[in-house]
């Protein structure tokens, strides 16, 4: 502005961009984003599993559960039995592979939000006021979350799920618990490393109440490790919700979890390996997606690596 | 070093304590009464039922309770399992060798690959090398380990017929187990039959539980070297003179190893817990699959006592790699 008003009689279109404005954060993060191929297919990639995942009714062949009693275990296209009616094959009872894989992916896709959010907003919760109060409190809380951490995080989870029974709840609940403890250490970090600077003790002086200070004050500014955090925990959650699937603690049959549909068609390894295969690349692939978002969130959201 | 040793030591006891009140506390959480459920539907009459609150001393208060269950464990008393009938904790040792030996193998298996793929990937950043090991290691990392699993036995030992499916050791042999490590046993026993037989049986379990380590292992050894090969005295190095080969093995892969190092110790956890679903997956006689046996049981001691154990055994190992690395590293040991 000013130098517009210093330089009157040049005419605007000549002049070389008198001021560089910043970017905008987020236009800059964009570009850093961008640059990684990895995270960009990964982006692509979970975009593509949650439109399936959203459009499951429209997008499958069949319905999940109907059993076609003429073509149990008939192949997938490509063998020479196999057809077009059941792309992917059917499985052991006769259901389609694929029908069941996309309502599958709406399954994994609720467990990772579902268990984000709930293991977030807890552990989000207990590292604010374990980093704000300090003290005696501080210590009590992380001390406990280091005992949850001291133990295999696949073992909490199978006890949790198996003291609370068998079920897709419940193995949400178990998985939300084992990874709270990620999520409180990362926040008290980040709280402490703002909680002393100016910004922070002007608000304070300004009269703003604990609750203000810990949510619209210094949230924003430790959002950054969160935001990675909770997209690897997608992973984590899908891959330890199906694990306790595999192991009969948490989605029951006929429901089209992934690590269920595995378990329950493990007899067939041999005579039918489709079976077994397509739920496997199902969570691998959208398991790897996740990571390399997060990955690639990472490096885009770190200052540090930025050039 | 010796307070050091004692600071770190003093340090696990609450977090014991911690790990003894979870499980004493997860184990009332399960819906019903015990003894409710242990004589299942034909009921009981009540005198009897009293006395057997009375016996097992759930008609205490419960800190009173909590404080005889901590007593129990300390004298090595970890409960009595509901099906066998057996200590929880014989049962315990006699398994944890087992998984021991396996869980042995895939760490050794996750280094010996690991590291080198990972030193190799940092020396040649930006190669087709460095892409192909970062992209399978990403690829390792999210492997559901359970399928992987699946997938190995369907390709080795039902295609190709080159490992057996699931077990310890061939049926034709038997081996008096003196240590517990198959390995060992059978090489003391003079069987080599029986050693070779263990050494397949071991070798698609080791790969896929040592996936994930593996992937870990690599990715963190990239990145140290990474760090380390920036530095001034890597520069010096080379403007002295010295053959590349010597610089990466002895200037660079040193200080790259401690937070490698550092990072397999951590992975014992993982590890143990990864043991859960590899042993159900190939039958191996270890705590993983007694674990998930006992939940299918409901036999709940033996869940409580196993989860103890095992926790207990992963704070051990922690502590032991905590200590050995201030042995390792003097920044560490005189760190506050």
């Amino acid at each position: 502005m000013t130098t517009e008003i210093s330089t009157p009689s040049q005419s605007p279109a000549a002049a070389p961009a008198p001021v560089t404005r910043p970017p905008h954060p987020l236009v800059e993060f964009w570009y850093h984003f961008k640059q990684n191929k990895g995270a960009m297919l990964g982006l692509v990639v979970i975009v593509a599993i949650a439109l399936v995942a959203l459009f499951a009714e429209l997008l499958a062949p069949h319905d999940p559960n109907i059993q076609f009693r003429e073509a149990i275990l008939a192949p997938p296209v490509w063998y020479d039995a196999g057809t077009w009616r059941f792309i992917l094959g059917t499985d052991d009872i006769g259901r389609d592979m694929l029908s069941r894989l996309m309502y599958g992916a709406r399954l994994s896709m609720m467990i990772g939000l579902i268990v984000v959010t709930l293991s977030l907003a807890v552990g989000l919760g207990l590292g604010m006021i374990a980093g704000f109060f300090g003290g005696t409190t501080d210590v009590l809380v992380m001390r406990f979350m280091d005992i949850l951490l001291s133990l295999p995080s696949l073992l909490l989870a199978v006890v949790v799920a198996a003291i609370l029974g068998p079920g897709l709840t419940n193995a949400m609940l178990a998985v939300s618990v084992v990874v709270i403890p990620h999520y409180a250490r990362l926040t008290r970090a980040a709280v402490l490393a703002e909680v002393n600077k100016d910004y922070v003790i002007a608000s304070r002086v300004a009269g703003a109440g604990p609750l203000r200070l810990m949510l619209i004050v210094v949230l924003p500014n430790c959002l950054a490790p969160l935001i990675v955090q909770a997209t690897l925990g997608f992973s984590t959650a899908i891959l330890d919700a199906a694990a306790l699937g595999f192991l009969g603690l948490g989605a029951q049959p006929p429901t089209p979890e992934w690590g269920t549909m595995l378990a329950s068609s493990l007899q067939f390894l041999q005579r039918a390996p489709w079976v077994v295969t397509w739920p496997g690349v199902a969570i691998l692939v959208t398991v790897l997606a996740f990571n390399l978002l997060g990955d690639g969130l990472r490096d885009a959201l770190d200052p540090k690596l930025k050039r | 070093m010796l307070r050091f040793i004692l600071t770190r030591v003093s340090l696990v006891i609450p977090t014991f304590l911690g790990i003894t009140f979870l499980t004493f506390i997860l184990i009332r959480l399960v819906p019903g009464d015990p003894i409710e459920v242990r004589v299942g539907e034909r009921g009981i009459p009540p005198e009897r039922l009293a006395q057997f609150r009375h016996e097992l001393g759930l008609d205490q208060p419960l800190w009173q309770q909590f404080l005889d269950y901590v007593g129990n464990v300390l004298s090595g008393d970890f409960g009595v399992s509901l099906i066998t009938r057996n200590s929880v904790f014989d049962e315990f040792v006699t398994l944890f060798p087992a998984t021991l030996e396996l869980a042995f193998c895939a760490m050794l298996f996750a280094t010996l690959v690991g590291l080198p793929a990972g030193i190799l990937a940092a020396v040649k950043r930006g190669s087709l090398f460095d892409h192909g090991v970062m992209g399978l290691s990403l690829t390792g990392y999210s492997m559901p380990i359970f399928w992987w699993g699946l997938l190995l036995i369907l390709f080795f030992s039902v295609g190709l017929g080159w490992t057996p499916v699931s077990g310890r050791l061939d049926l034709l042999y038997y081996v008096e187990p003196a240590t517990g490590f198959m390995l060992i046993d059978t090489l003391m026993a003079g069987e080599y039959g029986a050693f070779w037989s263990a050494l397949h049986h071991l070798v698609l379990p080791t790969i896929v539980l040592g996936t994930v380590p593996l992937a870990v292992v690599a990715r963190m050894t990239r990145s140290a070297m990474l760090e380390v090969l920036g530095e001034d005295y890597i520069r010096t190095a080379r403007a002295k003179g010295l053959a590349d080969r010597r610089v990466i093995g002895m200037h660079a892969l040193r200080n790259a190893l401690i937070p490698v190092v550092t990072v397999i110790g951590l992975q014992v956890g993982t590890l143990l817990g990864g043991a859960i679903l590899t042993e159900t997956i190939f039958s191996w006689p270890g705590v993983g699959k007694w674990l998930i046996e006992s939940i299918g049981r409901r036999d709940y001691p033996a869940l409580q006592g196993g989860v103890l154990l095992i926790a207990t055994a992963v704070i051990l190992v922690n502590l032991l790699v905590d200590v050995l690395y201030g042995v390792l590293n003097p920044r560490i040991r005189h760190a506050r």
